[in-house]
């Protein structure tokens, strides 16, 4: 238990993971027959590699890494289709830190940015917005991406341009939203899961409801966790002693910033402004239903697809292969761990990504080549 | 790039679009704070703490949850990416050409 003792409550670590050890033995579960629990954001992949979580665990344990990195769900056709944006004369294409890395069919954002396209790195879709008021005879587009928990701030940045008349602001929009594909995931006959930690910031937005369909329709137990390492570790207690019990419900473990209802205000700014889409593609997953978001018309102005013409909104959705023997699906799906990827540590590093997993601290691949460390890499070497 | 960082709102700026100003582990700059606005006057928001993403205050939280959140922040690195961000995007405002 090596990393105990960074904890800030070490005693109390270790009394969790007693008794972790103790329920997963009750429920008879050992390294040859696991109770495979996925941890949905990609916040909580981090922190379970940095904290060493699946290594103070039972072998009993196996931690499945779900979709929750945002960008490393995203597909290249839709970073080909930013690329594109970015290079049209007028435009100022801006976007978050992390998606300017994501690899498309041909660059990233990044490398178009080396090439004289007018790409910049912003905090908030506000910088974006206050670029446009100060450029007002340049198009300034946000990339909008990411869960419930960035959603409403595309929204509410896209109704302050509305209430102050900023008309060359648009958002290229490419939220995706967490419970679709958890139910994909579900309904795959080579998945099988037992149990889900289930995200803390999305939550906070969305509330507990939306997770409802997890413990009634499909019979798994799922809690909604916070990121100290102690919340997941209480977490994972609480998926046990469900199964355990034979229980299936929907628990908050991170009641203290988490209410049951989610934040009304968001809910209402992102009803106000976007609709569902009728199905949407994600890296390794496919096309999934219901599973993106797109400005209703009512905000067209604001719609980089509409002014544009470009992506979901011309119909020019375009599936495009993911790299030569690359396992990223199969990572995502989790059906094999990161060192199982021919490219691992060798053509895709994050420092060279070739596939998004590895672009983002969040994404499975990076974790396990950072925390997974030089052994992984050796490994797979 | 879903976890909130913890700051300190400390001035409304623009009552009308809802903005303000927070303290970020040292760093002050204009956040949005209608999501935990909940038809209070703006002003009492001042010296609330709360979790902020992408320049919105989306949560309220207590001082002491505050500290915790930023603990592990740090630890995950993820602390010094977000005050990263914020330079850049501040750095991208400014004219070019
Ligand atoms: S190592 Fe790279 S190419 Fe292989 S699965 Fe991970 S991200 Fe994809």
């Amino acid at each position: 238990m090596k990393y105990v003792e960074e904890f800030r409550d070490p005693a109390a670590a270790r009394g969790v993971l007693a008794e972790i050890s103790r329920v997963t033995d009750q429920i008879g579960a050992t390294a040859d027959a696991p109770v495979r629990i996925m941890e949905i954001c990609g916040g909580h992949t981090h922190a379970i590699f940095r904290y060493g979580l699946d290594k103070l665990t039972p072998d009993g344990i196996e931690f499945i890494h779900g979709p929750g990195c945002p960008v490393c769900v995203l597909p290249r056709s839709r970073v080909d289709e930013c690329i594109d944006l970015a290079e049209q004369p007028d435009v100022i294409f801006t976007s978050f830190g992390d998606a300017m890395r994501v690899p498309g069919s041909y660059k990233s954002l990044l490398q178009a940015k080396a090439q004289g396209a007018d790409v910049r790195m912003v905090y908030s879709p506000l910088d974006a917005l206050e670029l446009a008021r100060r450029n007002p005879d340049r198009e300034v587009v946000f990339f909008g991406l990411g869960f419930e928990s960035t959603t409403p701030s595309t929204a509410l940045t896209i109704q302050q341009a509305r209430r102050t008349n900023v008309l060359n602001f648009s958002v290229f929009c490419n939220h995706i939203t967490v419970p679709p594909p958890i139910k994909a995931l579900l309904d795959d006959p080579h998945m099988c899961l037992d149990g889900f930690v289930g995200p803390g910031h999305v939550s906070m937005v969305i509330g507990l409801r939306p997770y409802d369909f997890i413990a009634q329709d499909y019979g798994k137990p799922i809690v909604v966790a916070g990121f100290e390492p102690l919340d997941l570790l209480q977490s994972v207690l609480m998926v046990l002693r469900q199964i355990r019990d034979g229980r299936a419900e929907v628990e908050n473990q991170y009641a203290r910033v988490v209410p049951a209802e989610g934040n009304p205000v968001s809910l209402a700014a992102i009803a106000d402004v976007y609709e569902t889409r009728p199905s949407f593609e994600w890296r390794g997953l496919g096309e999934i239903d219901a599973s993106g978001l797109r400005i209703r018309p009512d905000y067209a102005t604001f719609d980089a697809e509409q002014k544009f013409q470009i992506g979901y909104g011309a119909g020019q959705a375009r599936a495009v292969a993911e790299p030569d023997g690359c396992a990223c699906g199969e990572v995502m799906t989790g059906r094999v761990k990161p060192v199982a990827c021919p490219h691992f540590g060798k053509g895709c590093t994050p420092e060279l990504p070739l596939g998004a997993l590895m672009v983002s601290s969040e994404g499975a691949c990076a974790a396990y080549y950072q925390y997974g460390g030089a052994r992984a890499v050796e490994v797979a070497k | 790039m879903c976890l909130g960082i913890p700051g300190q709102i400390i001035a409304i700026t623009d009552a009308d679009l809802m903005m303000a100003v927070a303290e970020i582990s040292g760093v002050r700059r204009e956040v949005n704070v209608a999501c935990i606005a909940e038809g209070a006057p703006l002003e009492t928001l001042v010296g609330t703490w709360t979790l902020i993403h992408v320049g919105f205050a989306m949560s309220r939280i207590d001082e002491d949850e505050a500290a915790k959140t930023l603990d592990v922040l740090r630890e995950l690195g993820e602390a010094q990416e977000v005050l990263d961000a914020m330079a850049e995007g501040a750095e991208s405002l400014r004219p070019r050409r």
